[in-house]
Protein backbone atom coordinates (compact mmCIF):
# COMPACT_ATOMS: atom_id res chain seq x y z
CA UNK A 1 0.00 0.00 0.00
CA UNK A 2 1.11 3.31 -1.19
CA UNK A 3 -0.14 6.75 -0.70
CA UNK A 4 1.01 9.87 -2.86
CA UNK A 5 0.09 13.44 -0.71
CA UNK A 6 -0.66 16.48 -3.05
CA UNK A 7 -2.48 19.88 -2.55
CA UNK A 8 -4.48 21.32 -5.40
CA UNK A 9 -6.71 23.87 -5.89
CA UNK A 10 -9.45 22.10 -5.09
CA UNK A 11 -7.84 20.53 -1.65
CA UNK A 12 -5.36 18.37 -0.08
CA UNK A 13 -6.04 14.86 -2.39
CA UNK A 14 -4.42 11.67 -0.78
CA UNK A 15 -4.07 8.99 -3.65
CA UNK A 16 -4.07 5.58 -2.03
CA UNK A 17 -2.54 2.82 -3.95
CA UNK A 18 -3.00 -1.35 -3.20
CA UNK A 19 -4.43 -3.52 -0.31
CA UNK A 20 -6.03 -1.41 2.73
CA UNK A 21 -6.08 -3.28 5.60
CA UNK A 22 -5.35 -3.18 9.55
CA UNK A 23 -1.81 -3.70 8.95
CA UNK A 24 -1.30 -0.74 6.76
CA UNK A 25 -3.90 1.44 7.95
CA UNK A 26 -1.40 3.22 10.54
CA UNK A 27 1.58 4.02 8.65
CA UNK A 28 -1.11 5.26 6.08
CA UNK A 29 -3.02 6.93 9.10
CA UNK A 30 0.38 8.98 10.27
CA UNK A 31 1.02 9.75 6.43
CA UNK A 32 -2.43 11.61 5.64
CA UNK A 33 -2.91 13.40 9.45
CA UNK A 34 0.64 15.08 8.75
CA UNK A 35 -0.19 16.71 5.59
CA UNK A 36 -3.66 17.99 7.43
CA UNK A 37 -1.63 19.30 9.92
CA UNK A 38 1.23 21.03 7.74
CA UNK A 39 -1.95 22.40 5.15
CA UNK A 40 -4.77 22.60 7.42
CA UNK A 41 -7.22 22.07 3.94
CA UNK A 42 -10.52 22.80 3.98
CA UNK A 43 -11.75 19.61 1.64
CA UNK A 44 -9.65 16.15 1.93
CA UNK A 45 -9.82 14.33 -1.03
CA UNK A 46 -9.16 10.53 -0.67
CA UNK A 47 -8.61 8.94 -4.00
CA UNK A 48 -9.38 5.13 -3.95
CA UNK A 49 -9.37 4.01 -7.60
CA UNK A 50 -6.18 2.18 -7.52
CA UNK A 51 -7.67 0.55 -4.33
CA UNK A 52 -7.61 -3.05 -5.32
CA UNK A 53 -8.77 -4.36 -1.85
CA UNK A 54 -10.60 -2.73 1.55
CA UNK A 55 -11.91 -4.26 4.39
CA UNK A 56 -13.52 -2.26 7.48
CA UNK A 57 -10.01 -1.28 8.68
CA UNK A 58 -10.61 0.93 5.64
CA UNK A 59 -13.90 2.42 7.00
CA UNK A 60 -12.00 3.33 10.57
CA UNK A 61 -9.14 4.84 8.62
CA UNK A 62 -11.99 7.48 6.95
CA UNK A 63 -13.47 8.17 10.28
CA UNK A 64 -10.28 8.95 11.74
CA UNK A 65 -9.20 11.34 9.39
CA UNK A 66 -12.81 13.04 9.27
CA UNK A 67 -12.32 13.64 12.95
CA UNK A 68 -8.95 15.35 12.37
CA UNK A 69 -10.45 17.47 9.37
CA UNK A 70 -13.58 18.46 11.83
CA UNK A 71 -10.91 19.92 14.35
CA UNK A 72 -9.69 22.28 11.29
CA UNK A 73 -14.10 22.63 10.23
CA UNK A 74 -12.80 20.51 6.52
CA UNK A 75 -14.87 18.25 4.73
CA UNK A 76 -13.75 14.57 3.61
CA UNK A 77 -14.34 13.29 -0.13
CA UNK A 78 -14.03 9.94 -1.17
CA UNK A 79 -13.40 9.89 -4.77
CA UNK A 80 -13.69 6.83 -7.52
CA UNK A 81 -14.08 3.87 -5.12
CA UNK A 82 -14.06 0.56 -7.22
CA UNK A 83 -17.52 -1.40 -6.94
CA UNK A 84 -16.39 -3.83 -4.13
CA UNK A 85 -14.96 -1.34 -2.26
CA UNK A 86 -18.08 1.02 -2.26
CA UNK A 87 -20.07 -1.95 -1.16
CA UNK A 88 -18.06 -2.09 2.04
CA UNK A 89 -18.30 1.61 2.16
CA UNK A 90 -22.17 1.16 1.75
CA UNK A 91 -22.35 -1.11 4.13
CA UNK A 92 -20.74 1.37 6.80
CA UNK A 93 -23.01 3.89 6.21
CA UNK A 94 -19.63 6.01 5.65
CA UNK A 95 -21.52 8.49 2.98
CA UNK A 96 -23.44 10.07 6.75
CA UNK A 97 -19.87 11.66 7.10
CA UNK A 98 -18.00 11.75 3.85
CA UNK A 99 -19.61 11.69 0.26
CA UNK A 100 -18.67 9.40 -2.35
CA UNK A 101 -18.09 10.60 -5.92
CA UNK A 102 -17.02 8.99 -8.87
CA UNK A 103 -15.45 11.49 -11.44
CA UNK A 104 -13.92 10.57 -14.66
CA UNK A 105 -10.34 11.72 -15.62
CA UNK B 1 -21.25 -32.68 3.34
CA UNK B 2 -18.84 -33.93 1.17
CA UNK B 3 -15.69 -32.57 0.84
CA UNK B 4 -13.95 -32.22 -2.54
CA UNK B 5 -10.97 -30.59 -1.33
CA UNK B 6 -9.38 -28.55 1.78
CA UNK B 7 -6.38 -26.59 3.03
CA UNK B 8 -5.17 -25.99 6.62
CA UNK B 9 -2.93 -23.18 7.49
CA UNK B 10 -1.68 -21.97 11.00
CA UNK B 11 0.18 -18.44 11.29
CA UNK B 12 1.27 -16.39 13.93
CA UNK B 13 -0.54 -13.28 14.81
CA UNK B 14 1.14 -10.47 13.19
CA UNK B 15 -0.32 -8.51 11.11
CA UNK B 16 1.64 -9.00 7.82
CA UNK B 17 -0.40 -12.36 7.81
CA UNK B 18 -3.74 -10.71 6.83
CA UNK B 19 -3.02 -10.01 3.55
CA UNK B 20 -0.71 -13.75 3.97
CA UNK B 21 -4.60 -14.94 4.44
CA UNK B 22 -6.00 -13.45 1.65
CA UNK B 23 -4.04 -14.65 -0.37
CA UNK B 24 -3.78 -18.28 0.17
CA UNK B 25 -7.87 -17.65 -0.02
CA UNK B 26 -7.64 -16.31 -3.42
CA UNK B 27 -4.85 -19.15 -4.35
CA UNK B 28 -6.96 -22.04 -2.91
CA UNK B 29 -10.32 -20.82 -4.28
CA UNK B 30 -8.80 -20.81 -7.78
CA UNK B 31 -9.73 -24.53 -8.71
CA UNK B 32 -13.54 -23.33 -8.67
CA UNK B 33 -13.33 -20.25 -10.43
CA UNK B 34 -15.01 -18.07 -8.42
CA UNK B 35 -16.81 -14.78 -10.19
CA UNK B 36 -14.31 -11.42 -9.36
CA UNK B 37 -17.04 -10.28 -6.88
CA UNK B 38 -17.70 -14.02 -4.78
CA UNK B 39 -13.98 -13.72 -3.94
CA UNK B 40 -13.68 -10.17 -3.31
CA UNK B 41 -16.34 -11.28 -0.34
CA UNK B 42 -14.64 -14.16 0.21
CA UNK B 43 -11.34 -12.13 0.80
CA UNK B 44 -12.74 -9.47 2.67
CA UNK B 45 -14.50 -11.51 4.86
CA UNK B 46 -11.42 -13.96 5.40
CA UNK B 47 -9.38 -10.53 6.33
CA UNK B 48 -12.08 -9.13 9.14
CA UNK B 49 -11.79 -12.68 11.21
CA UNK B 50 -8.31 -12.80 11.09
CA UNK B 51 -8.03 -9.12 11.80
CA UNK B 52 -10.38 -10.03 14.27
CA UNK B 53 -8.21 -12.31 16.11
CA UNK B 54 -4.56 -10.95 15.51
CA UNK B 55 -6.17 -7.32 17.13
CA UNK B 56 -9.00 -8.45 19.72
CA UNK B 57 -7.87 -12.15 20.15
CA UNK B 58 -4.31 -11.77 21.05
CA UNK B 59 -4.26 -8.38 21.81
CA UNK B 60 -0.46 -7.83 22.46
CA UNK B 61 -0.16 -11.32 23.09
CA UNK B 62 1.61 -14.14 21.00
CA UNK B 63 -0.13 -17.31 19.31
CA UNK B 64 -1.16 -18.60 16.46
CA UNK B 65 -4.54 -18.38 14.30
CA UNK B 66 -5.50 -21.22 12.33
CA UNK B 67 -7.14 -20.71 8.67
CA UNK B 68 -9.22 -23.54 7.13
CA UNK B 69 -11.06 -23.52 3.71
CA UNK B 70 -13.40 -26.27 2.21
CA UNK B 71 -14.42 -26.86 -0.70
CA UNK B 72 -17.80 -28.87 -0.55
CA UNK B 73 -20.24 -30.17 -2.81
CA UNK B 74 -22.58 -27.63 -4.78
CA UNK B 75 -19.67 -25.20 -4.95
CA UNK B 76 -19.99 -24.56 -1.27
CA UNK B 77 -17.13 -22.98 0.16
CA UNK B 78 -16.41 -23.45 4.09
CA UNK B 79 -14.16 -21.49 6.25
CA UNK B 80 -13.08 -21.73 9.80
CA UNK B 81 -10.53 -18.98 11.54
CA UNK B 82 -9.84 -19.99 14.92
CA UNK B 83 -7.51 -18.56 17.47
CA UNK B 84 -6.96 -19.38 21.28
CA UNK B 85 -6.86 -16.17 22.45
CA UNK B 86 -8.57 -13.96 25.22
CA UNK B 87 -12.16 -14.99 23.98
CA UNK B 88 -15.45 -12.75 23.67
CA UNK B 89 -17.38 -12.35 26.47
CA UNK B 90 -20.93 -10.74 25.06
CA UNK B 91 -20.83 -12.45 21.64
CA UNK B 92 -24.31 -11.15 20.96
CA UNK B 93 -22.79 -7.60 21.70
CA UNK B 94 -19.46 -7.99 19.51
CA UNK B 95 -21.57 -8.67 16.58
CA UNK B 96 -23.77 -5.13 17.09
CA UNK B 97 -22.67 -2.47 14.56
CA UNK B 98 -20.52 -0.09 15.55
CA UNK B 99 -19.31 -1.88 18.36
CA UNK B 100 -15.70 -1.90 19.38
CA UNK B 101 -13.72 -2.73 22.09
CA UNK B 102 -10.10 -1.03 20.20
CA UNK B 103 -11.38 2.45 19.24
CA UNK B 104 -8.08 3.93 20.10
CA UNK B 105 -6.90 1.96 16.80
CA UNK B 106 -9.36 3.14 14.82
CA UNK B 107 -11.53 -0.26 14.52
CA UNK B 108 -14.75 0.53 13.24
CA UNK B 109 -16.37 -2.21 15.07
CA UNK B 110 -17.89 -3.10 11.88
CA UNK B 111 -15.92 -7.00 11.12
CA UNK B 112 -19.18 -9.11 12.00
CA UNK B 113 -21.27 -6.92 9.96
CA UNK B 114 -18.89 -7.25 6.93
CA UNK B 115 -18.90 -11.39 7.45
CA UNK B 116 -22.56 -11.15 8.12
CA UNK B 117 -23.29 -9.66 4.52
CA UNK B 118 -20.44 -10.63 2.62
CA UNK B 119 -21.07 -14.57 3.24
CA UNK B 120 -24.07 -16.61 3.61
CA UNK B 121 -23.94 -17.84 7.01
CA UNK B 122 -22.07 -16.87 10.07
CA UNK B 123 -21.12 -18.80 12.78
CA UNK B 124 -19.27 -17.61 15.90
CA UNK B 125 -17.83 -19.96 19.14
CA UNK B 126 -16.05 -18.19 21.64
CA UNK B 127 -14.85 -18.85 25.43
CA UNK B 128 -13.50 -16.45 27.83
CA UNK B 129 -9.73 -17.41 28.41
CA UNK B 130 -9.58 -20.49 25.37
CA UNK B 131 -10.42 -18.53 22.13
CA UNK B 132 -12.74 -17.73 19.11
CA UNK B 133 -13.88 -19.84 16.25
CA UNK B 134 -15.56 -18.21 13.46
CA UNK B 135 -17.29 -20.26 10.66
CA UNK B 136 -18.61 -18.75 7.67
CA UNK B 137 -20.06 -20.58 4.34
CA UNK B 138 -20.69 -19.62 0.83
CA UNK B 139 -22.18 -20.98 -2.08
CA UNK B 140 -20.58 -19.85 -5.20
CA UNK B 141 -23.14 -19.33 -8.36
CA UNK B 142 -22.56 -22.00 -11.06
CA UNK B 143 -19.72 -21.25 -13.52
CA UNK B 144 -20.74 -22.02 -17.40
CA UNK B 145 -16.79 -22.74 -17.63
CA UNK B 146 -16.30 -25.29 -15.06
CA UNK B 147 -15.52 -28.93 -16.56
CA UNK B 148 -17.12 -31.47 -15.65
Amino acid sequence: MAVKIYTAQEGLIAVLDGEIDHHCAQDLREKIDQAIMENQPELLILDFQQVTFMDSSGIGLIMGRYKQMCTYSGNVIIRNPPLHIKRVMKLSGIERIAKIETIKI
Amino acid sequence: MNTRNQIKISFPAISINERVSRAVVSAFLVQVDPTVEELADIRTAVSEAVTNSIVHGYRKSEGNVDLQIKILENREVYIRIKDRGCGIEDIKKAMEPLYTTAPEEERAGLGFAVMQSFMDKLHVRSKVGEGTTVIMRKKLGDNQCQTK
